[in-house]
């Protein structure tokens, strides 16, 4: 009997192996090509301008130009560019996450009138789309005089629901019971909140900082439209000045892309759990 | 809370207002009542193009986005385990890195003498002008956009697979239903409120597409790339119609919200809650 029953799944069991073997490879193939454009990308970015399209389909042009990426790094003002978008994208991932910690607190452990109408209407800016309100804080940053200024970069997205939803949620399953005990011993609100919850919240808050992060990285629409001076501007809209009047000068182009996109790969491999959990709670709103 | 009053509530109330005025970058505001929207509506030769673009992009876009993220997600269940995760990571990859890099990426790829039509030559095709035709150029956005975006939903959906009761699909694999089966008869009901959430998601961003038109087709030939934001962002900013582009932006305000809206009075259909 036993005997038998193995005879019969054996066969089976192979075939599913193959099978199973040539979707592993189909995949790699799949994979293969998703990454081609960055692979390209890399490509190009060592191919001399004037070889680009003569190359072909070609990964290699007659030599390896590495000197675009000195290029690059001259062509537009770029160490300081990346200054301005590493301090951006840092200053706002951590005001995002101070916003985010305190009105998700306030949401949680605040009795208020109207709170689960405010939280409703809270919720339901995410599905707001910035883009309708980028006129009007213009015309706020333009009053203020703030154009061309951190501030304005900064401060108009930090205060999206995504980070307070997120820690909301975690927070509501965090048991008062530590809280409380911090309250009887005397600590101040602010106090239990600094030195209790924070260092419990460290998960969340981190997945909120990686994406507020991201967001200020690769943000584009709102520096095109705030920001008009090459030494305020950030690394999306440095890379936009490489196309100029004597058209693209692919080469550097590509050698920039590639030194913008090394931060977000390393994101992604370094980050990949934050990520993941961030993106099934509503991170990223459809981008 | 005051932040998000400043930043949020109070814009979204001033946009209205400003689409009330012949607003000038510089100089002094003027009330025009309704003209913004009248003039939207009958005479600027490039609202209802770009209105339609922007539908037509965003219907192709979700559509295909769904249809192959399900497939990918519903694959990559089936491989498994390290295979499963570590290309779910891969495809998200463009998800991450900044889209004006993407999208440049892109125009270089689909220049005429461009690798594509290259790789097309060497098999004996002649490759499209890709960026410089009305309907190339259309599905050049969507093709860069779903590149860019699908990786997403392609983690979303795996979330929601991995919630899914192994016992459940255990169950039906012995009951002699094939992968098909399972997929529609199984996987797909217990998978829907995910879908759902996906399809919103999807949506909402569709409609905000900007970044890929401005830096791939700079919303040409002609307009016939031009989207909703692009031209709200042309009206605001170089052609110094502040008003115009509020009112513009209040049509996608309420767009967004009503088809969002229509999508939620719909999901009963479709969308299973008990499992």
């Amino acid at each position: 009997m036993t005997a038998e029953t193995t005879h019969l799944i054996t066969p089976k069991r192979s075939g599913l192996r193959a099978g199973q073997l040539i979707s592993r490879i189909l995949m790699c193939v799949t994979g293969a090509v998703f990454l081609f454009p960055f692979v390209w990308m890399l490509a190009t970015s060592l191919k001399p301008t004037n070889e680009v399209f003569a190359s072909g389909t070609s990964f290699f042009a007659s030599r390896l130009e590495w000197s675009n990426y000195t290029t690059a790094w001259t062509a537009i003002p770029f160490g300081r560019i990346l200054v301005n978008s590493i301090f951006v994208a840092f200053v706002g991932a951590l005001l995002t996450v101070t916003v985010s910690v305190l009105s998700a607190y306030a949401f949680s452990r605040f009795e208020f009138r109207g709170r689960a109408a405010l939280f409703g209407a809270f919720l339901a800016t995410m599905v707001l789309p910035q883009e309708v309100l980028i006129i009007p804080l213009y015309l706020m940053m333009q009053k203020l005089g703030m154009v061309n200024s951190y501030p304005a970069l900064i401060l108009p997205f930090a205060f999206g629901a995504f980070g307070t939803f997120l820690i909301r949620q975690f927070l509501l399953s965090l048991p008062p019971d530590y809280e409380e005990a911090a309250t009887l011993d005397g600590a101040s609100r602010l106090r239990t909140l600094v030195s209790v919850i924070v260092p419990l919240l460290r998960a969340p808050i981190a997945v909120v900082f990686v994406f507020a992060f991201i967001e200020y990285w690769g943000s584009f629409l709102w520096p095109l439209i705030v920001v008009n001076d090459a030494d305020m501007a950030t690394m999306p809209i440095g890379l936009q000045m490489f196309s100029g009047e004597r058209g693209t000068d692919w080469g550097p182009l590509m050698a920039a892309v590639t030194l913008v996109a090394i931060p977000s790969l390393l994101i992604v491999v370094l980050l990949q759990k934050q990520l993941q959990q961030g993106v099934s709670m509503g991170g990223f709103g459809g981008r | 809370m005051l932040g998000f009053a400043i930043f949020i509530v109070i814009p979204l109330l001033t946009s209205l207002v400003i689409s009330f005025f012949d607003w000038p970058l510089f100089g002094t505001p003027e009330f025009v009542g309704l003209e913004n929207y009248r003039y939207m509506l009958t005479g600027d030769p490039a609202f209802w193009v770009s209105l339609r673009n922007t539908i037509i992009f965003a219907v192709f876009y979700t559509a295909v986005n769904l249809v192959v993220a399900l497939g990918l997600s519903y694959w990559l269940m089936n491989l498994g385990g390290r295979w499963a995760s570590f290309f779910r990571v891969l495809f998200f990859i463009p998800v991450v890195t900044p889209m004006i890099g993407n999208a440049l990426i892109f125009r270089l790829m689909l220049n005429d003498d461009g690798v594509i039509n290259q790789m097309l030559a060497a098999i004996g095709i002649e490759g499209p002008q890709w960026l410089n035709t009305p309907g190339w150029a259309m599905l050049s956005l969507v093709m860069m956009s779903l590149w860019q975006g699908m990786g997403y939903n392609i983690i979303v959906l795996g979330a929601g697979i991995a919630g899914i009761n192994s016992s459940v699909l255990e169950a039906s694999k012995i009951d002699g239903a094939g992968p098909i089966v399972r997929f529609f008869r199984v996987v797909f009901p217990m998978l829907s409120p995910t879908i759902f959430f996906c399809t919103i998601m999807t949506v909402i961003g569709a409609f905000k597409v900007f970044t890929q038109p401005y830096a791939l087709t700079e919303g040409g030939p002609g307009n016939a790339t031009n989207t909703i934001v692009l031209h709200l962002y042309r009206n605001g900013f170089s052609f110094d119609r502040l008003g115009l582009a509020s009112a513009l932006a209040w049509v996608l305000f309420v767009l967004v919200m009503l088809i969002t809206a229509v999508q939620f009075s719909q999901q009963k259909r479709w969308v299973t809650y008990d499992s």
